[in-house]
């Protein structure tokens, strides 16, 4: 026993005299245990599956997925990959995630500054709101919006029609599509006009910055918006038809044909998401703008500013500092909770590839694997462009 | 200083005894493994009358339970011996293959894909099912035929249903709109409401769920059938004596009703002069049991706490309105396919 005590105090010493290894040593140490962990568990994981005659492997992603879906960005039918549902599903759940994502965020700050308001009503009525939403389980809510709302709407022979060419149904509300022609000339147009705007409003901060002197930026950049575009029009024969959707009824089924269908899934699931979401990027929003100090706006005041001007120009642009960090983790619930849709068929990623396309192939731990390192990605993109847009905003010393 | 050495210490232990105990020993067979236990770990449905359901007081009933509980009655004595797991489509597989259920007896049907790629194996078939349509009766729609581009269909995830609608509608030329839920609760709802036009999954579910339709007699189920659907119970690939208790407690469940054995007469039976039946009673001097690696009276307990096939399908099936008519799950004797090799 004392023979291994003098080794340990043998190893103390040494440990102490060489206070890198020191520092190290643990570190190292834990990350092999780790690595050995994980690599017995799937080398495990991958002779078992092995004697059990399951075959894996990625190749299955190539294999014809010989099922349809409801609703796709892209081109998709049963006769393409499982590598391409994937795709769909992807697509699906980054565009219910991005309009969560801005519905949430304009409600978020229209409530959160509405709470504060000196007006009784206005902030009972946003606190209603942000209580009772953000109370409720958004499974509960995402089946309230679906089942119980556009239920209320009426069968595809008696479609709601608003402005005479939106129809709503039960089916789904339908819009007409556009039909562009030399649609490509007028999205580069866009984006030359975008660069004139900016390039614009560099000068004239530059100028202001060196003479004092005050160009007219908005009404400039408005101007530079309708005559650029329109002047691509005309040059390049950009056009632009609409298809409305007509009802069809054969054999005793009513349906819209041609348009563009927006599915009810997808309009449940975005209202459940931005309202649900809504309520805490509210709370944000009330936080940050408590948290800057009363000093700032009676400085404000005292020079005169407006009060809307002292909300545009000094509180949001330091209650922001406040406001994105915590908001950042409300975008990235927002997009993991988007996989909830699986209960009310909008096609996610969860419904077709780690739903159908799983039980299809039975390949449960590649597709899961996949599924889980497509979650991360998203949110690590969201977070490192969050991250990127707060340093931009945060106090910069002078 | 020493608080870290013994953490590594102990650390170190941790990793190579996990490490020791991976290989998980010798393979012991299913069998044995479930008379220790004392019970058979069965996978059923989170709810399909007929098939499988629970009552309001927990106990299970349908034709997928009574192949669990012929399985229970031969290998441990006892019918009622079975412990039940619900699992979703989607979960089935997956709960086989690690080891959480021993028997999948879930209305699943057997095809290629699943019973040589996904390392399990089908035992045999307890319900000959096919894929149908149930549409609203005021369109007039009489026939699959009938369908037009547009249409929208309702089903739910996890099943061949999905395969076949999309050969289906290929085959006819027809676009059509799948709208796909979870679970089939979903399915009825979204259906119900009028978010479908129609509504497809294996003919025998379309009877069981229209009984949970507002008004079941504004609904019609389409005469055609667009697939083969032979439902039938699932094991490990590999457990060759588990495999084959299964498979010939589902056999002989099927062959009394053929010799005329239920669980009223067959004690009374066990005097009958015909071999086949004398197997069937486990009499004097027969021993298939052995073979199968349990005592004589395997089959006997079978049909006499469980019924035979006959007595189960009309329990579970045709007295409760679901499917009155045998059809194909008839024996082939009487003008159905039900064809069991012999029990000798």
């Amino acid at each position: 026993m004392s023979f291994i005590q003098a080794k340990f105090e043998k190893i103390d010493q040494y440990l102490s005299d060489h206070p890198r290894v020191k520092f190290i040593l643990p570190q190292a140490l834990l990350i092999i245990f780790l690595v050995s962990i994980i690599g017995y568990f799937s080398f495990n994981a991958s002779s078992n599956l092995a004697a059990r005659g399951i075959d894996t492997g990625f190749s299955f992603l190539k294999n014809k997925a010989s099922f349809d879906i409801q609703f796709s960005m892209i081109e998709f039918d049963s006769s393409m990959s499982y590598g391409r549902a994937y795709l769909v599903g992807l697509l699906n759940t980054i565009l219910v995630s991005a309009i969560g994502i801005i519905f949430a965020t304009i409600l978020g700050f229209f409530f959160g500054i509405l709470r504060l308001s000196s007006n009784p009503l206005a902030s009972g009525l946003a606190t209603c709101y942000i209580e009772l939403l953000r109370n409720i389980s958004l499974l509960l809510q995402i089946f309230f919006w679906y089942f119980t709302v556009l239920r209320l709407l009426p069968t595809a022979e008696n479609s709601l029609v608003l402005f005479d060419f939106v129809y709503a149904n039960i089916k789904g509300i339908y819009i007409p599509r556009f039909i562009w022609t030399n649609l490509s000339y007028f999205i580069y147009g866009l984006i030359f006009t975008f660069i004139c705007i900016y390039a614009f409003n560099k000068y004239a901060n530059n100028l202001r910055e060196k003479t004092g002197k005050q160009l007219p930026k908005f009404s400039v950049s408005i101007g530079l918006l309708i005559i650029i575009p329109a002047l691509v029009i005309m040059i390049f024969g950009v056009g632009l038809e609409f298809s409305y959707p007509k009802l069809e009824i054969k054999m005793g089924i009513a349906n819209y044909i041609g348009g563009v269908s927006i599915i009810p899934e997808l309009i449940a699931l975005a209202f459940a998401l931005s309202l649900y979401t809504s309520t805490f990027i509210a709370e944000n929003v009330r936080a940050g703008i408590l948290g800057i100090d009363k000093g700032q706006k009676e400085a404000a005041a005292s020079i005169g500013l407006t009060n809307t001007q002292i909300l545009r120009l000094i509180v949001i642009p330091q209650a922001l500092r406040i406001i994105i960090p915590p908001t950042t983790n409300q975008y990235l619930n927002l997009t993991k909770n988007s996989s909830l849709a699986a209960a009310i068929a909008y096609p996610d990623i969860v419904l077709v590839f780690a739903g159908t396309a799983l039980m299809q192939t039975g390949r449960a731990i590649e597709i899961v694997t996949i599924t889980m390192l497509t979650y991360l990605s998203l949110s690590i993109s969201i977070s490192i462009f969050m991250n990127w847009y707060n340093k931009k905003v945060a106090l910069t010393e002078r | 200083m020493k608080n870290l050495v013994k953490a590594i210490g102990s650390l170190s232990i941790l990793a190579f005894v996990l490490t020791a105990c991976g290989d998980g020993g010798k393979k012991t067979s299913t069998l044995d493994t479930t008379k220790k236990q004392g019970f058979v770990k069965c996978g059923v449905s989170q709810g399909l009358p007929g098939f499988s359901n629970a009552d309001a007081s927990g106990k299970w009933t349908g034709i997928d339970v009574d192949v669990c509980r012929a399985v229970a009655a031969a290998v441990l004595g006892d019918a009622s011996k079975v412990k039940y797991t619900p699992l979703s489509a989607k979960e089935r597989f997956t709960a086989l293959q690690a080891g959480e259920i021993d028997v999948l007896s879930r209305n699943t049907t057997w095809t290629l894909e699943r019973d040589a790629g996904i390392g399990l194996t089908f035992v045999g078939v307890n319900f000959y099912d096919g894929q149908g349509f149930m549409v609203r009766k005021a369109t007039g729609i009489s026939s699959v035929n009938n369908f037009q581009n547009g249409v929208k269909v309702c089903t739910n995830t996890g099943t061949t249903t999905e395969l076949n609608m999309a050969d289906f509608f290929k085959s006819k030329g027809v676009q059509y709109e799948p709208v796909v839920f979870e679970k089939a609760d979903e399915v009825v709802q979204a259906y119900d409401a009028g978010r479908c036009d129609t509504y497809t999954t294996d003919k025998s579910g379309l009877a069981a769920q229209r009984t949970k339709m507002k008004n079941p007699d504004e609904h019609v189920v389409l005469p055609e059938t667009i697939s083969k659907e032979p439902l039938g119970p699932v094991v490990r690939q590999g457990d060759a004596k588990w495999e084959d208790v299964v498979k010939w407690s589902l056999f002989v469940w099927i062959e009394a009703e053929e010799y005329g054995v239920n669980s009223k007469n067959i004690d009374s039976m066990k005097d009958s002069k015909n071999p086949a039946i004398q197997r069937i009673v486990g009499a004097e001097g027969t021993k298939n049991g052995a073979a199968l690696g349990l005592d004589n009276q395997w089959s006997y307990r079978i049909i006499k706490q469980v019924g035979n096939y006959g007595e189960s399908y009309k329990r579970n099936i045709a007295d409760t309105g679901i499917l009155p008519d045998r059809g194909p799950n008839n024996l082939w004797t009487k003008g159905g396919i039900l064809y069991v090799p012999p029990v000798r």
